[in-house]
Formats: structure tokens, sequence, C-alpha cells
């Protein structure tokens, strides 16, 4: 019965040892480093590395399996339509035309537009993992505590903390009043017209707000009584203080950013790597 | 004592929210002084709660009103911007012990002032675990609120205001949320806290019987804004202030008052083990041997029957192992046993929200396996805790009349049958108001119509009481009385030890999922093992039957039942 937003399960290895900042640093400037990046060796070895990385977590398939699922299919979705939009923009991009095949005038199937798109896929392939695997190495205790290190204000990321301590709670909720109102001869299933069906939904809606709306005033004074907002920081009881593995991780992905920059600067002098330029 | 100084000091002091056309506190002189432990009572509305929340400084900080008069808490007058101060002087316990539960794990929650202080994580650390130790929560610091009992809840809750080295303890509501054995604990550990640590106890309570298990100083009793009394409990009992104002005296005392045993501070009545037995067991023997026998009620037919009920979430724990019962027509009965033993369960797979594994249930003799939520509805109603769950319309008269609308009746049908069911609860004269203008008991009584009006022949109510004070309780109490007098047949899951005992002949007893009794109340609460496997406790009138050395404590029980249920029915 207990609907968690998403399973945490602990283990002991390098990544979830790591602490909450390092993971959610190393994230944000990988995923710096792979939206600044247009060239598609550099993002390939970012694309292994997470990976690797994601093998290191010993995260399961099932515990990913379907948000795994989703991306794919938006990644699908997303080739397509960019296609859709802008077929010539690679030929634009690179200043030169190499066509492959053609389907209409409009839609000419060129070298640059494919490794332009490709190029896309590996970007968000080589984020993904590492998106999950903070999530999912992370306790949740943690997040907060990793928000505000880096700078999120404190009465934020605590906001946070309050939304997985009490998501669970609203979903208790929502299932007694549904299964109530249900008695009542409310029909939710999918027998019922789409347009009723939904009118049904807003009759549990209302006294969730309402019994929620108790809720409030009860945790803001508990909050109020233990003095949250006297100071302008606070500290974490869940923090867990940086090690030498957390620094060796953050040197690792700062060398990485540091290579795909002089890649950049050096040897594609800008963002692109244009193999079709003579 | 009188000597020091007091900790807590009111003169002439008044509340009024600016919301409010009355003040909620009015001329309220009180002292309490370091190291006393008081109890403060009084009904709904009384201004007990506006009490704690001036002692706590939620008023003026959270809550907005004009003061008069003066407050001063260890010497120093509050005004908006000392919250955070007297945090440190006060530490309160609130009554809803899952709401205020802010952390992820036992740990962080007993944490969280002390992160809000900027305290170190190392020295926190420390502090936490020394804290949880002192309550018994030292080797749950990581467990997660939704793997905890409310008692366990509560003591997280009570660590996390220690944390702060507060001088003086303030607690809202403790037993509100928990089994009767569980609030004996809670009782227990207060009292301990405030022996071993020294502190000021200040106890809202108004199931005073429960409170006084323990030893208190003095009883505070407020109504309407006022402080009525103050006194020791000894004279307390003796006087008859609680009974004017609609607040519940120990059912002891009132055995005693029954057996016209005049009462007086030197009997030491406050606490069933003070009283001086020996003034008061002749009278106890007299009016024993003058009470007429038990009325052997005729019973109804079976109308739902339980056959071998098991049920499971999981395939690893069963919630409800083979559970059978009769129930018959007409009868009141009460479900009880510890949190999670399956009550709520068993209710809602009678009802068809959930589906047993094995097992059948049967109404008037026929099975109801196949039948739908909605079908099963027409004949058993359930009226959930919390009323706010499951009022989804703005106007009494939609919210009950919702039920009906949706099997698409005529609508001039639909009138009369609403109309019918608001004047049965009392609530006809509201028909057309918004459901926002009620008390929490009228909200109930509008749950209870919006069932009635699909004339079910079976109410399975869940904790139709919890948190009402003795006037309310007594309201909605009388209330499903008078419905099930008009041939309705009542279940209740109940916590209420007095509810059982006064309204319930019939009594089923879960534990651990399985059906551990099915007896009459009476029988149930003057069992010990059973009442012990069950999170209950034995009523105080079985002790003071024993006392008295009376021939058999559970006629003595009985009789009491019978005869304020004859005195009730004369007034």
């Amino acid at each position: 019965m207990k609907a968690k937003l998403f399973d945490y399960i602990e283990k002991d290895n390098f990544v979830f040892n790591l602490s909450g900042m390092t993971k959610l640093l190393c994230f944000l400037i990988l995923t710096f480093t792979v939206m600044y990046s247009y060239d598609a060796r550099v993002i390939l070895v970012i694309l292994v590395f997470s990976f690797w990385v994601l093998h290191l977590s010993e995260i399961r398939f099932s515990q990913i399996k379907i948000m795994l699922y989703y991306v794919l299919v938006f990644i699908a979705i997303n080739f397509v339509l960019t296609f859709l939009f802008s077929p010539q923009y690679g030929v634009e991009l690179y200043g030169s035309k190499h066509e492959l095949f053609s389907l209409t005038a409009r839609y000419t199937v060129t070298q640059e537009q494919l490794l332009y798109q490709l190029t896309k896929v590996l970007k968000y392939l080589s984020v993904i993992p590492l998106g999950m695997m903070f999530l999912l190495t992370t306790n949740p205790s943690e997040f907060a505590a990793s928000l505000s290190s880096i700078g999120v204000s404190y009465k934020a990321a605590f906001a946070v903390s309050l939304t997985l301590r009490y998501f669970p709670d609203m979903i208790r909720d929502y299932n007694d009043i549904a299964l109530a109102q249900q008695a009542r001869g409310l029909d939710l299933s999918k027998k019922e017209r789409l347009g009723t069906r939904l009118k049904n939904i807003m009759n549990i809606f209302v006294p969730l707000i309402f019994s929620s709306l108790d809720r409030v005033e009860v945790i803001s004074n508990a909050m109020d009584l233990r003095g949250f907002g006297k100071h302008k920081k606070r500290t974490w009881y869940a923090f867990k203080p940086l090690v030498k593995n957390d620094v060796l991780a953050l040197i690792l992905c700062g060398l990485i950013v540091l290579g795909a920059l002089c890649v950049a600067f050096f040897i594609d002098h800008g963002r692109y790597y244009n193999p079709f330029a003579t | 004592m009188q000597t020091k100084e007091p900790i807590i000091s009111f003169r002439k002091f008044s509340f009024q929210y600016y919301s409010q056309k009355e003040p909620t506190l009015l001329d309220v002189d009180l002292d309490i002084y370091p190291g006393e432990k008081i109890l403060i009572v009084g009904p709904s509305g009384s201004g007990k709660s506006t009490l704690a929340h001036c002692i706590n400084g939620l008023i003026p900080y959270a809550y907005r009103g004009t003061i008069t008069g003066t407050l001063t808490v260890d010497g120093k007058t509050p005004d908006k911007s000392s919250l955070f101060e007297r945090s440190k002087k006060v530490g309160t316990v609130l009554q809803d012990s899952d709401g205020q539960f802010v952390g992820l794990t036992v740990g962080e929650d007993i944490a969280f002032s002390l992160e809000n202080d900027l305290v170190a994580q190392k020295p926190m650390k420390d502090t936490v675990q020394r804290v949880a130790d002192m309550v018994g929560m030292g080797t749950h610091l990581s467990s997660s609120p939704f793997e905890l009992s409310g008692g366990q809840k509560q003591r997280t809750a009570l660590a996390g205001v220690m944390v702060d080295d507060v001088d003086v303890l303030l607690f809202d509501e403790p037993l509100a949320n928990l089994d009767p054995l569980t609030g004996k604990t809670a009782i227990d550990l207060i009292d301990r806290i405030y022996r071993e640590y020294k502190k000021t106890v200040i106890i809202i309570e108004h199931r005073m019987e429960d409170v006084l298990y323990r030893h208190v100083d003095r009883v505070v009793v407020v109504s309407e804004g006022r402080i009525v009394s103050d006194s020791s409990p000894d004279e307390l009992v003796s006087s008859d202030i609680l009974t004017g104002l609609g607040n519940r005296e120990p059912l002891y005392v009132t055995a005693l008052k029954y057996a016209g045993v005049p009462l007086t501070p030197a009997l030491r009545p406050g606490y069933i083990d003070t009283l001086d037995i020996g003034q008061v067991k002749a009278p106890l023997q007299r009016w024993y041997a003058a009470q007429p026998p038990h009325p052997e009620k005729p019973l109804g037919e079976v109308i739902l029957s339980v056959r071998d009920l098991s049920f499971s979430y999981t395939a690893k724990r069963r919630i409800l192992k083979n559970i059978s019962f009769d129930i018959r027509r007409g009868e009141m009965v009460s479900i009880v046993g510890t949190n999670g033993a399956g009550k709520s369960t068993l209710a809602k797979v009678i009802c068809g929200f959930v589906h047993e594994d094995e097992g059948d249930i049967l109404y008037e003799g026929q099975s109801i396996k196949a039948w739908t939520i909605k079908e099963r509805s027409l004949k058993i109603g359930y009226v959930m805790q919390n009323p706010n769950q499951m009022i989804s319309k703005p106007m009494i008269f939609d919210e009950v009349a919702l039920g009906l609308r949706i099997r698409h009746m005529d609508e001039s049908q639909v009138r009369q049958k609403v109309e019918q069911a608001l004047k049965i609860c009392g609530l006809y004269p509201m028909r057309n108001w918004p459901v926002s203008a009620l008390s929490f008991g009228q909200k109930k009584r509008v749950t209870i119509a919006s069932m009635l009006v699909m004339d079910p022949q079976i109410l399975i109510l869940d904790e139709p009481t919890a948190g009402q004070d003795y006037r309310h309780y007594t309201d909605i109490m009388e209330f499903l009385r008078g419905l099930n007098r008009q041939g309705i047949t009542i279940l209740m899951i109940t916590h209420d030890m007095h509810l059982m005992l006064e309204y319930t002949p019939h009594a089923i007893v879960i534990s651990g999922g399985e059906k551990i009794g099915d007896a009459s109340a009476v029988s149930v609460l003057t069992d010990e093992t059973m009442a012990e496997r069950a999170n209950l406790k034995l009523t105080s009138l079985y002790a003071l039957a024993q006392k008295a050395e009376l021939p058999d404590p559970q006629t003595f029980v009985r009789q009491f039942i019978d005869y304020e249920e004859a005195r009730r029915r004369e007034s």
C-alpha cells in the first residue's frame, strides 16, 4: 500500500556512496557539456562514460524500464518532428549539401541533416542515464540537502522534501475518497463516458483539496513551532559530507568538461564538428 | 512551590481572533509554576486550544487578534517576533502526530529544530541519538513515517521538541489518535519524562480519566473562554463542575455517585488507586444488590454473515485470516482492535472496495460476492472518519442528493427523499446552507444523511466520534442510537471504550487479522487477556468492582450500563 514517488533501494557501491551534492553537480556539469557541444565524438565519449557509470551503480533494468520506454518514444518523436519541420537545418548549419536520397523536393535526406539529428539523439541518450542515476541512487532525504548545497534557497529545497513526504499521504487520501465516492454510485471505470468520468473525478478532487488544506495548517504550525525560517541558512541532518571519492568524481567530470572545451576551441574552432568542411 | 516565580502567568488575559465576533478567551488568570504537571480540560470550542496557542506563541505569530491583559512566559511578554525564542522554552506536541511529522525519516524529523538552528552535523547526530533513546525511538532513526505506529510517531514528535531542552512541554490532545493501551503508554512516558527531566508539563485533553491514570498536580477546567475551576483532581471530581459543563468525569466516579456516595476530597477520589475503598465499599455493595436483572433483548434474524474471510494486499502479509461472524438485524456492533489489525480492511471488504481472497459474505442469506460496490451501497452504507473526505458538493442539499442523482432518480422524488433524510438527521432547517457553514459534527450528519437517502439496511461507520468532546460524542451517538431504533443495523469501527461499553451491546475484537473475540462489550472490557491482545484497557468500573469486592465485577459493569441507559431514557 506504500505509494512512493519512486523506489529508493539502498546499495553499497561507488555511485550510491557519493554525496547527493556530488551527483547533482556532476549531472549538471555533464549536461552543460553535452548541451554545449555538437561534436558527436565528444558526445560519444560522454555517452560511453554515462553508461559505464550506470553499470557501476548496479541499478536493475526493471527499475528504469518504464522510464526508458518513455524516453525512447520521446526521442523517436523528436527525431521525426525535427525532420518534418526543418529538413534542411543540417545543410544550413554545416554549409554543404551531400544528398543521400530524396523523398520530395522539400524532404531531401542529406548527410548533414543525418549527422545533426544523430548528434541530437546521442545528446539525449548520454544525459538521461545520468539524470535517472541521480534520482535512483540518491536517498530522498538527501535531495533537499543537495539542492540547497548548490545554491537553491533552502525553503524551495525543503518544499521538495515535503512533497516526497506527503505525496504518499495524498495518494492514500485520493484512494479512500475515490472508494467512498464509488460507494455512492460514482462510476470511475471505463464503462462510463469520458466526459462523465472527468466530472466524477472532479468530485474526488474537491474533498481531496479540502482535506489537504486542513493538513497544511498543521504542517505549517509544526514547522513554525520548531523554528523553520529562523535563519538565512540551515544545516541538514541528511547531508552526506564530501569524501575522497566525491572529489575524484568531481575532478573526473571536470576533466571531461575541460576536454570537451579543448576539442571545441582547438580542433573544431566552435561548437560544431564539421566533417564536411574541405 | 509558591515561593518560586511562575513560568507562565496569565493576568486578566483576553484574546479575540480578528475573524470572530466574541473573544475566545476572557479574563483568564492562571499561574503555572516550574516543575508542575497541569491538565487542562474543557469541551471543544471552550478556548483550550487557544490557550495552548497563547502559551506556545502561535498567537500572535500565526493567528492574529486583539489581546488585552498580560501574559508572561519565563518573565517575557510575547510579541510577533518571539515565536522562535518561545520555542526554546515551550515545546509543543501537536494532536495530529502524522501531519506534524515533517521529516522523511525519524532522525530527520527529530533533527528538524536543530537544522533550523544551524547546528553542525556531528553534534546534531549525537543529540538526535541521545534524545531518541530517551523516548525509546533510538533504534528507529532511519524508519519512514509509513512504517511507524501512531504511538511511535508521537514519540518522535516528543523527541523533536526535546532536542531543544525546553522547560515546558505542552501536549495538545495527546490521546486523540491512539488506541487505549497506546494512550496509556503515552501517559506513562509523559510522566517518566516529567519526573526524570524535571520539566513543566501541560496536557490539554478532554479524556480526563485516561490522563488521571498518572498523577497531575492540578486540573484546570475551561468553559466558554473562562477558567471555571483550578484545583486538585480530588477536589475536582468531588464537585459537580464537570458534569455541568458537558465534560466527562471518570466512569468510576459516576458509579460512586449512582451508588449514592457523597464524594469529598478526603476520600481521595481523583485517582482510582488513591480512592479510600473502605468508605465506599458498603454503599457499592448495597447498590449492586439492589439492581434489577439485565433485561434480555430478543435477537433479530441474521442480516449479515461473514464466512471464513481472508484477504491480503500482497502475497506476503495476510491482513485478514479466516474471519467469521454474524450480525443480526437491529444490532449495534463495535469492531475493535489495534491500529493495523485489519478493522478498516474488513469494512472495505464488506463494502466491496477490495475483494476477498477466500470466504464469503452473505446478506440476508444471499452471497454478495458478485455484487459491485454500487450495488452493495444500496444495502450497506459506509461513512468515513473524516467528513471532509466525503463531501464533494458545496451545498448541503446537493451533497445529500448526489447518490440519487447519479442513479438518475426523478427530481421530485429526489427532493422528497433528501428532505426526509435531512429531517432524520436534524439538518432540515439548514437544507439550503452551504456545507462550509457547518461544524464537524453537523458535517458528519450530512455524510450520514447522504447514505440514508439510499435506504441502506446497514451503516458502517469508521471512528464516528474521533476527536469529539463528550457533548458532541453524546450528540452523535444518541443520533446513531435513534437511527438504530428505527431499524438500521449499525457497525462501528472504534477505539473508544466508552462508546463500546455504552452503545454497543455486541463487540467483535480483531487482532493481527484474526477474530479473537465476539461477545458483549461488557465481557470484552472485563477480560484481561483479550483486552491486552487487542490493545484495549479494562474499564475503571471493573477495577472499582474488584476493589469493592463485589461478587461479579462483570455484572456490576452491566448494571452500570443498564442504569445509565434507564436514566437517559427518563430524561
